[in-house]
């Protein structure tokens, strides 16, 4: 088996990089990229208690009330989005660890938490800083524990305000359950149907999560667990019973979070994103098997799917338009004036930054982005960018971001073509560079 | 996108934003875009920057050299008085037939053909030639000709306020206006995709792909680019073809407070394989564009020249696929009512045995920069003795003489 370098830089990694040395070891290369803390970590970011008190702001204060001077909370939060975006962006376009840096970006696609809810803006990127980043290559448990004790999360899927119909809370009100939490945790995060929960089960987990909620009074708006919300009792399910109380919540999701149908659906999904829409049975097993034998460690599943001979056949996976876009710029590696508004060219083209329709995330198959206008929308990206791309030589360009994955015809084409910004049209929307 | 925005193609004016940015824009749609300048004086001057290599051989096909029949054969059209034959032009060059309108312009002595003509350079690289044709100078500098020459005129106009129209700063300005003297850019909305070449190419390069390829092809399908279009046996189905850019060009440049430079570019002319089919596209749209170009400037067109070049021509001989190769001299046209035109201005080098540069390209003769010098001096009343940094290296060419009306 031959480990290209270049495909480790392409299939691991986030596209090729201007000037990138090509790894002599591509394994190691991408191994030593696990070690240690995550660079993003770094990263200026506002943590979740800026968005968190602005999104209370938003929903508790009457319009028109106090004195117009002030931003609106709104406004606020679009700045904070804009700004943690534009960090996340240049991170993307040059981090040195891409394989950690596309890990994060599968996982906060697996834990979707969407914009779509505009007033969680100001907190969506904090949410990966805090949930998902410092859990890549750590054990999957933790990860799920943390995303569902995030505020982001017990927003989006509406578990904050459910009230346990038999606690203090629910006795004096008449307000209940919220499922969503709980029904998506089983369906999208951790065992998936396909280990047979019914209903029921539904219903006693968001009993089991009542009381797991957001205090946005104290200084440091957060995570709180609230007794007073909180369903008394054990509850049943999947056939075991959980205590009462937040303990009750942890050991149910330490469960969840080490169940075999969790490890072979999170398997399933990481061979699906590094080596083809349609996962072989053996590779899904493979990774599955690390995950049960290591405790659910995603260092180890990570180094697995390198380890996969399948995993390296080149480009057989088409690269989303999130994919696409910062492939494309970490290949030219324009200035940040020249490169314009890069959300915006994703959103054009399909996919705007956290902001999948759905709690499911975006889809990871070539089926879902190759649609005609979306193919047409990339060759008109293409060719806006390729105008702001002086003083790049294409034929020098091809050759470095895509090495021996760039087939002979494509590279005549690219030579002869009859202007730089043809040429430079011709690479970036060549079907070597949609792939990856 | 929005990055590709929002000037609309009716009403083509600048606004005072856009005297702000720095009195200047550009245009890039599909194969043609166009960057506009706003400048001290009642002179129109538009460059029109043909991209791929025009084949100065087609275009202006010279029936009269007795060596041509054997060397062209397939690719040539018939001579004048012929059913679709050449239109004449004085009995030994003949225009090509899909040049009708720019033959209506020369008999009215408004269009003036320059034969065996070219840069200094000698690259048979699109890249390099046009880089050094922008730049005016046989390396790559960081500005255009155009631009280093606006700087030598007078201080612009203070703009009145145009019509709210808004403009927004686009993508690029061509490097020929590139450079220190102000020149902002913007973009029509719904301009800015590429033309049918680049998406002939890219059908090609994707028909293989099992998930791009076939949402490619009824990606074409659907904006309109059958493979007639592809091919360029049809119009592109693109509403802001360069006629209409054109037009939209000479409408800004005749308002009395709207810019007076212009340089547009038009692409398709790489001609390697049946060129015979394809070249009559592209001479079809640049045809188009110059009358409408004249059309729209009314009274302006009496104080404008236009000048058309290409970055090399390409070779004598045709090629194995029925097209040519990248070669060397070529045509240039200037166009308008200031130009002295009806005239054929070339030192014919001639075709047969031993003429040709390296045995396969026409041998230039005329020296682009002669010819934009004379325009920049005689028609923007530049000093000819300012005009040395303008194309550094060429201080030594002279101005050609008589290309304008007294």
């Amino acid at each position: 088996m031959a480990y290209d370098p270049q495909i480790a830089a392409i299939r691991f990694g986030l596209g090729r990089r201007a000037g990138e040395a090509i790894p002599t070891d591509p394994q190691a290369w991408l191994a030593r990229q696990l070690d240690g803390e995550d660079p993003g970590l770094a990263a200026p970011l506002h943590g979740s208690s800026a968005g968190l008190r602005l999104l209370h702001e938003t929903r508790t204060r009457s319009p028109g009330k106090g004195p117009n001077s002030r931003q609106e909370p709104k406004d606020q939060i679009r700045d904070i989005f804009r700004a943690d975006t534009g960090a996340a962006l240049d991170m993307l376009l040059t981090t040195a660890t891409p394989f950690r840096e596309r890990l994060v970006w599968f996982w906060a696609n697996h834990f979707t938490v969407s914009i779509r809810t505009q007033i969680l803006a100001g907190v969506i990127n904090a949410y990966v800083s805090e949930a998902i980043r410092p859990h890549v290559t750590g054990r999957f448990e933790d990860m799920l524990l943390a995303v569902m004790r995030h505020p982001a999360m017990l927003f989006y899927l509406n578990n904050a305000g459910s009230i346990g119909p038999l606690s203090p809370a629910g006795q004096r009100s008449k307000r209940g359950l919220n499922e969503n939490l709980a029904r998506e945790c089983l369906e999208l995060h951790t065992v998936t149907p396909a280990s047979g929960y019914t209903q029921a089960d539904v219903t006693e987990f968001a009993r089991v999560l009542t009381g797991w909620s957001i205090d946005f009074e104290r200084g440091e708006p957060g995570f709180i667990f609230r007794p007073a919300t909180h369903e008394p009792g054990s509850k049943t399910v999947m056939g075991k019973s959980w205590p009462q109380g937040e303990a009750g919540g942890r050991a149910l999701l330490h469960w969840l979070g080490t169940h075999p149908s969790t490890y072979r659906s999170v398997a399933t999904k990481l061979v699906r994103h590094f080596v083809a829409d349609a996962p072989a049975e053996a590779d899904v097993q493979r990774i599955a098997g690390i995950l049960q034998q290591t405790g659910g460690d995603l260092k180890a599943a990570s180094l697995g799917i390198v380890g996969l001979e399948s995993a390296w056949r080149p480009l057989g996976k088409l690269r989303s338009p999130f994919d696409y876009v910062v492939a494309v710029m970490r290949a030219l590696d324009l200035p940040a004036e020249r490169r314009g508004n890069l959300n915006e060219a994703m959103s054009s083209l399909g996919q705007g930054l956290h902001n999948a329709p759905l709690p499911n995330g975006w889809p990871d198959t070539a089926a879902e982005w190759a649609g005609p206008e979306a193919i047409m929308r990339r060759v008109d990206w293409a060719y806006a960018v390729a105008g702001r791309t002086d003083g790049i030589d294409p034929v020098r360009l091809a050759r470095d971001a895509l090495g021996p994955l760039l087939p002979a015809d494509t590279h005549e084409a690219i030579a002869r073509a009859g202007s730089h910004r043809e040429a430079m049209t011709l690479l970036l929307a060549s079907p070597e560079f949609q792939r990856r | 996108m929005k990055d590709l925005s929002t000037m609309t193609q009716s009403a083509p004016r600048l606004t005072r934003r856009a005297a702000l940015l720095g009195l200047a824009g550009a245009v890039t749609l599909g194969r043609t875009s166009v960057a506009l300048a706003a400048a001290a004086t009642e002179q129109r001057f538009v460059v029109v920057l043909l991209r791929g290599a025009l084949d100065g051989l087609a275009a202006v096909q010279p029936y009269g050299d007795r060596a041509l029949a054997d060397l062209r054969g397939e690719l040539l059209a018939p001579e004048p008085g012929h059913e679709k034959g050449l239109g004449d032009l004085g009995g030994y060059f003949g225009l090509h037939p899909a040049l009708s309108a720019m033959h209506e312009m020369y008999t009215g002595g408004s269009l003036a053909v320059l034969h065996a003509a070219a840069g200094p350079s000698r690259s048979r690289s699109h890249f390099e030639a046009q880089d050094y044709m922008e730049c005016g100078a046989e390396q790559r500098l960081s500005s255009g000709w155009l631009n280093r020459a606006l700087a030598l005129l007078p201080p612009h106009r203070s703009t009145a306020a145009g019509s709210e129209t808004a403009l927004s700063v686009g993508t690029s300005v061509q490097l020929v206006l590139r450079g220190p003297a102000p020149v902002a850019s913007w973009l029509p909305q719904g301009f800015g995709g590429p033309d049918a070449e680049i998406l002939r190419k890219l059908a090609a390069m994707h028909a293989a792909d099992p998930a791009t390829g076939p949402a490619l092809a009824e990606g074409l399908r659907e904006r309109g680019f059958s493979n007639a279009v592809l091919s360029g046996q049809a119009a592109a189905p693109n509403r802001f073809s360069f006629p209409a850019l054109a037009g939209s060009v000479g409408k800004m440049l005749a308002a009395p407070d709207g810019p007076r430079i212009a340089a547009l570019e038009l692409g398709g002319w790489d001609t390697h394989a049946a060129q015979v089919g394809r070249l009559p596209g592209a001479l079809g749209q640049l045809d188009s564009g110059m009358a409408a170009l004249k059309t729209a400037l009314g009274d302006a067109w009496a104080r404008t020249a236009v000048l058309v070049m290409t970055e090399f021509g390409r070779t004598v001989r045709v090629n194995g696929t029925k097209g040519t190769d990248h070669g060397t001299a070529t045509v240039a046209f200037v166009a308008g009512g200031a130009v002295a035109g009806g005239r054929v201005i070339a030192d014919w080098p001639g075709l047969g045995a031993g003429k040709l540069l390296e045995n396969r390209d026409l041998m230039p003769t005329t020296d682009l920069r002669a010819v934009a010098k004379a325009l920049l001096a005689g028609h923007l009343r530049i000093d000819p003795a300012r005009l040395g940094p303008v194309f550094p290296g060429g201080e030594g060419v002279a101005p050609i003489r008589g290309l304008l009306r007294a």
